[in-house]
């Protein structure tokens, strides 16, 4: 009749990833503190390359929370970089454009949704099926490589040139220069992004919904939640938040091109479960993702610092967390199954 | 309607293809009782329930509730429980990701003035409604952290807070242990005393004389009658449950008692046990000896099988099979052994659906002879052809998919796949399950035959007529334990006696 | 009558769908070429054609697609196994595909050498050291999967990201090329016909006779179908469950070496690149159901060559190879939507509706 424990697996599995980015981000400070490692840029710069990816993280993580997946986000922020840049080279202003990309990514969430949901097929089919039609959409659009220069639209390239600085944390660089650090509106975009998702997640009936339904989708059903409806939203706002991961990430790269953002859902899917995501459904919540893709972006950004690292290492140390984790995920799963 | 009748069922039928679930079935509940809803497999109990709570679609009578006029049909739980009807089973169906207070009240949240929750009034509200059933839990905490018992007991809250008349508990204490059943019984009664309508389904005697005022028996989809606890002793109760068909069958003979099996053992289990599910027990069986085991549903007699065949792995104990100690890890190791077993789950763990009956015959053959031995085409098809026609399989062809045959035709299939091993010792659990009384017969002729021919036979029914027809020994079981063992005297009203123990017991 | 005998022997052999729409796209091919008044059957032409490094080889559209078919050919066999046993998908064949391409290339040329003519190892070591890169790879993932219970396409998400970059890692960052003939030859032609034709036949016979000649066969698909009957029947359902991987990865191992030996290199971030999505569409195009049981190795080859003769065809079409996926989509929605439950229901309530019907008018 006791509680069995008062910190249960998944506040663990939390604090380890929090715990391993601090770790992470020491370690790349002790050693390569001289190489400006140490600098507040430095971590700035890890959110700047990755908002694109903060936000598509956080997609995935609601969907994986109804025990769904997503693999169509990155052939998604493929075509919506390909559609800003060919749009706006046409001649269609910056707000229209970014307001088209989100609505394709609506209607495009909408379809895959339906399909899983209400036609009950499995996600990954569903979105590899997506994956293709964007990818090939893509090259449908433009088969060659767009770059989204000044002379093509003022205002977005103003957008991505926009430095926001941060009043502490600079530093005197070599020239005797003072360098205030700075982060871009991509940053406060994918920022907002994290902390709505957060809140919409622990405090409407839709954010407790997908929990429900991922953690026991018949006895969320038995308890009269509209489970098929509940999946098709989870998916419609995936790709939603693809889409806004989409503009950022054209903000960041400033061009389109068919072989953009290629792998960016695997990315995005390991830094879930690093962050303590279960694939599985029912646990988790964006701000382990947020951290997944920190200690994504920090493996990277010390292998970069190093320079003479092959550039593969990033990938394999990814997998290895990620095997780490699901190993760990798993052998809590059995010792929670034993225990009934 | 009664006085302080919440529901009244009338003339219930229902049909699966090919089989009539429920015929004519009467249930009645009054306010303020606990009424146990008994019978054994197949009898009924849950097709009736799924009738009351929407999942099944009745195709006659009539469903009354206190308060609402007219007829009342069911077409969701949802619907169910607008009408006041709530059901607990023994799955909770709750999500152990989210806390106690979000499973009482998910998909009815209060909201603040922001359309988002108010965590603050559902924790609080929560909070008071487990205070107030006197259970102890902290509702913040994610429910998984809690025991089944307690989770039960959210289950019920919730159905409580969501104005029930009529609480069904399907199986609830099927994984409480004594003292979590205590605490249940506790809410249970409460909540008789608030007015609530329970109906209690459960296979454990012992515990519908504890708690309940009320019994109603079903057997074969049919109202057997409904008794005041006191007016039904537990021998009437297992005899009502398990009824007195002995005339159904053509009389077979009973001298198989007299040529006594040899002296020889061919399984000797000492302290075997399954944790949670039988507790140790010592069985000896001879070679050439059909050994009954009697008990209800859920008296630990399917799972004492289990656990001699490596089922489920034995968790205490030594086995011996031939005079030689034997290590069962998995069933592989007991039919390399000569062991076969005939699940009482036909469909779950029995037929392997998608294949055909020749495939379905020859997989036990086939596994026990490695994968690299293969049976040659020819060959299977002679043994399955020898054993269609032994067993007088009806099936359109050897190819046919076995999921395409009949209940008992399936039966069959499955137990040519084991006469094919050529097993020395072979558990039946439940082989004349939904089968017609004609392949009963041929089954239960079938059992003697290959006593005859010395193989040792553990045969699990729940039609006490059937065993004393074949078997020549009795082990009973009663919750989980092995209780007693008869071997003269073997007659309807012994075996049910030791069955029900109890005040009838004179140990 | 007989033609609707046909029909049913067909649909319950279950190679219907894979053989309508193998047909479905000869016959657009025969329809475009007499659209452009070329010889309708340019499709199915097959003529000898002089080279000089290989002298006289087979040439034609339908060779082109059983040539360029192989790899998926390949690893759709080892796929259906995977599908059926565990009702799941091994997402990390391309990947190691490129791995056992780049072990191979590495073994061959020495680590750190980027180009070679000559072989630091024998042939055959550097070959089969490949195709056995790709079964440790099968064992991890059967390792994961079977015995510690993780979702397929989870545990197999690991290699899906991690091999290729270990491939790169093997390589030193670099392409390595084998400039030696005895190496191109898995990827050229034996006598008249492309040695991979060659090389997937032999897979699929190999496959057959092991189907055939010992149990496995029945065991994956007893296993698939309800593992709890096949333990109960003897059957150790995880072994079963990891063997399936470990064949999966073995015959991903194949079609790395002949996927490296086509471009005489290993070229980690290229070769095998969705070719996981072929394989798996492959198995659903045949037929096979994606929640397990019961398959049909035929379906899921022919299912392969269909979308190799999808994407020959689009090629043909003027449609380039970074569009030809919008058409693959299209087709896999149309497959799935067609096999879910709710458009089941729904097609076999007209269908009975529409017989009712049509016994009441007579």
């Amino acid at each position: 009749m006791k509680k069995r424990n008062g910190l249960n697996g998944h506040t663990i599995l939390l604090l380890i990833t929090i715990g391993l980015f601090i770790v992470l981000y020491a370690g790349g400070c002790i050693a390569y503190g001289s190489n400006g490692f140490t600098h507040l840029q430095t971590f700035l710069n890890i959110l700047i390359t990755n908002a694109g990816l903060i936000c598509v993280a956080c997609g995935l993580t609601v969907v994986m929370l109804t025990a769904g997946i997503d693999i169509s986000v990155g052939a998604l922020i493929a075509m919506d970089c390909m559609m800003l840049a060919v749009g706006m080279r046409s001649g269609i202003g910056a707000v229209p454009m970014m307001l088209l990309v989100l609505l394709t990514g609506i209607a495009f969430g909408t379809f895959q949704g339906f399909m899983i949901g209400y036609l009950g097929i499995q996600p990954f089919i569903v979105t590899m099926a997506g994956m293709f039609f964007c990818r090939g959409m893509t090259a449908v659009i433009c088969t060659d490589q767009v770059s989204i220069t000044k002379e093509i639209n003022e205002t977005f390239y103003n957008l991505a040139n926009m430095k926001i600085n941060i009043p502490f944390g600079g530093y005197t660089n070599k020239k005797g220069m003072y360098m205030t650090p700075y982060i871009r509106v991509t940053v406060v975009v994918a920022l907002l992004v994290l902390v709505i998702v957060y809140l919409m997640l622990r405090y409407t009936k839709f954010g407790r919904s997908l929990y429900a339904v991922g953690g026991n989708a018949q006895s969320a059903a038995m308890m009269g939640l509209n489970v098929k409806s509940i999946r098709m939203r989870a998916h419609m706002l995936c790709s939603v938040l693809a889409s806004i991961g989409g503009i950022c990430y054209c903000l960041n790269t400033m061009a389109g091109s068919v072989s953009q953002a290629l792998g960016l859902e695997m990315d995005a899917i390991s830094s879930a479960v690093i962050g303590g995501t279960l694939l599985t459904g029912g646990v988790g919540n964006v701000f382990g993702s947020f951290f997944g893709v920190l200690i994504n972006g920090t493996i990277s950004s010390i292998v970069k610092t190093n320079g003479k690292l092959a550039s593969s290492w990033p990938n394999i140390l990814t997998a290895i967390l990620l095997f780490v984790f699901i190993v760990i995920q798993s052998i809590f799963a059995a010792v929670r199954n034993r225990r009934k | 309607m009664e006085e302080n009748v919440v529901l009244t069922a009338r003339g219930i039928t229902m049909t699966f293809p090919g089989v009539r679930a429920l015929e004519n079935v009467d249930f009645t509940l009054r306010r303020g009782e606990i009424h146990a809803l008994m019978g054994e497999n197949g009898a009924g109990k849950s097709t009736l329930i799924k009738c009351l709570t929407g999942i099944n679609d009745f195709e006659a009578g009539e469903i009354h509730i206190a308060g609402i006029d007219g007829p009342v049909k069911n077409h969701s739980t949802r619907d169910a429980q607008s009408v006041g009807i709530s059901t607990v089973y023994q799955e909770v169906n709750l999500c152990p990701n989210l806390s106690v207070a979000e499973n009482l009240f998910i998909g009815r949240e209060p909201m603040t003035a922001f359309h988002t929750i108010d965590r603050k009034a559902y924790n609080k509200r929560s909070q008071k409604i487990m205070d107030d059933l006197g259970i102890s839990v902290d509702v913040t905490q994610n429910l998984e952290n809690y025991s089944l018992a307690i989770q039960q007991m959210v289950a019920i809250a919730r159905a409580v807070d969501m104005d029930c008349k009529v609480l069904i508990l399907d199986e609830p204490t099927s994984s409480l242990d004594d003292e979590e059943v205590e605490k249940l019984f506790v809410l249970m009664r409460r909540l008789r005393d608030q007015g609530v309508g329970i109906i209690f389904v459960t296979h454990f005697l012992e515990q519908v004389y504890t708690v309940c005022d009320r019994i109603t028996v079903l057997r074969d989809g049919h109202f057997v009658g409904e008794y005041p606890i006191a007016e039904l002793p537990r021998v009437k109760l297992v005899a009502a449950m398990m009824g007195k068909n002995l005339d159904d069958l053509e009389e077979i003979g009973k001298d198989h008692t007299d040529n006594a099996a040899s002296k020889e053992l061919e399984i000797s289990a000492r302290g075997l046990s399954h944790t949670g599910t039988v507790k140790p027990f010592d069985l000896d069986i001879h070679k050439g000896e059909v050994v009954g085991v009697a008990g209800l549903l859920g008296s630990g007699r399917s799972e004492l099988a289990r656990a001699i065949y490596g089922a489920d792995k034995a968790s205490t104990g030594t086995l011996q099979v031939d005079g030689k100690t034997a290590k069962i890890n998995q069933p592989i190791d007991a039919m390399h052994l000569g062991m076969g077993m005939l699940p009482d789950d036909r469909k779950a763990e029995g037929i392997i659906g998608d294949l055909s009956v020749r495939e379905n015959m020859i997989l036990a053959l086939q596994a026990k002879q490695g994968m690299f031995k293969p049976l040659s085409r020819a060959k299977q098809e002679e043994l399955v052809d020898e054993y269609i026609k032994l067993l007088q399989v009806k099936t359109a062809g050897k190819e046919t998919l076995i999921k395409q045959l009949s209940g008992g035709n399936q039966q069959k299939v499955i137990l040519g796949r084991w006469l094919i091993t050529q097993p020395d010792f072979l558990i039946l659990d439940e082989p004349t399950r939904g089968i017609d009384v004609g392949t009963k017969a041929e089954i239960q002729k079938l059992i003697l035959k290959l006593a005859a021919e010395g193989k040792s036979i553990l045969f699990i029914s729940s039609e006490i007529s059937e065993m004393l027809r074949t078997c020549s020994r009795m082990a009973i079981m009663r919750d989980g334990e092995k209780v007693d063992e008869l071997d003269h005297d073997l007659t309807q009203e012994s075996v049910m006696k030791a069955i029900a123990g109890g005040e009838q017991n004179n140990d | 009558m007989t033609k609707k005998s046909l029909w049913r022997r067909l649909a319950d052999s279950g190679l219907l769908l894979p053989i309508v729409s193998l047909l479905l796209v000869m016959a657009v091919n025969i329809v475009f070429d007499i659209v452009s008044g070329n010889n309708p059957f340019n499709f199915f032409m097959v003529t000898l054609q002089h080279t000089t490094s290989n002298g006289n080889v087979l040439y034609g559209r339908i060779i082109d697609v059983l040539n360029r078919g192989s790899e998926a050919a390949i690893l759709a066999i080892g796929m259906t196994l995977v599908v059926s046993s565990s009702a799941g998908t091994d997402i990390s064949v391309g990947s190691v595909m490129s791995l056992c391409a780049s072990f191979c290339c590495m073994l061959l040329a020495g680590y750190g050498v980027s180009s070679t003519s000559t072989l630091a190892v024998p042939l055959i070591v550097g070959v089969l050291g490949g195709i056995l890169m790709g079964a440790l790879c099968g064992t991890f993932n059967g390792t994961l999967v079977a015995y510690f219970g993780i979702q397929p396409m989870v545990a197999t998400l690991i290699l899906y990201s991690a091999a290729r970059a270990i491939g790169l890692l093997l390589c030193n960052d670099l392409i390595v090329y084998i400039r030696n003939g005895s190496f191109a030859f898995f990827g050229s032609f034996l006598g008249p016909i492309p040695t991979p034709i060659v090389i997937t036949a032999v897979c699929i016979v190999v496959m057959s006779l092991l189907l055939r000649k010992s149990a496995l066969g029945m065991y994956i698909q007893s296993v698939g179908i309800n593992p709890r009957a096949s333990r109960i029947s003897g059957l150790n359902s995880r072994r079963i469950i990891f063997i399936t991987y470990v064949i999966c990865g073995l015959f991903a191992g194949i079609a790395g070496i002949v996927a490296s030996s086509r471009i005489t290199s290993a070229d980690s971030n290229n070769i095998g690149l969705y070719l996981e999505m072929d394989a798996i569409l492959a198995v659903a195009l045949g037929g096979n159901s994606l929640g397990g049981g019961r398959f049909n190795l035929a379906g899921s080859i022919i299912g392969a060559y269909t979308i190799q003769a999808i994407t020959t065809t689009l090629y043909a079409l003027g449609v380039s190879t970074t569009q030809a996926p919008v058409f693959k989509a299209v087709i896999v929605i149309l497959i799935v939507a067609m096999q879910s439950e709710p458009v089941k229901s729904y097609m076999k309530k007209r269908r009975l509706a529409r017989t009712a019907k049509e016994g009441g008018a007579v």
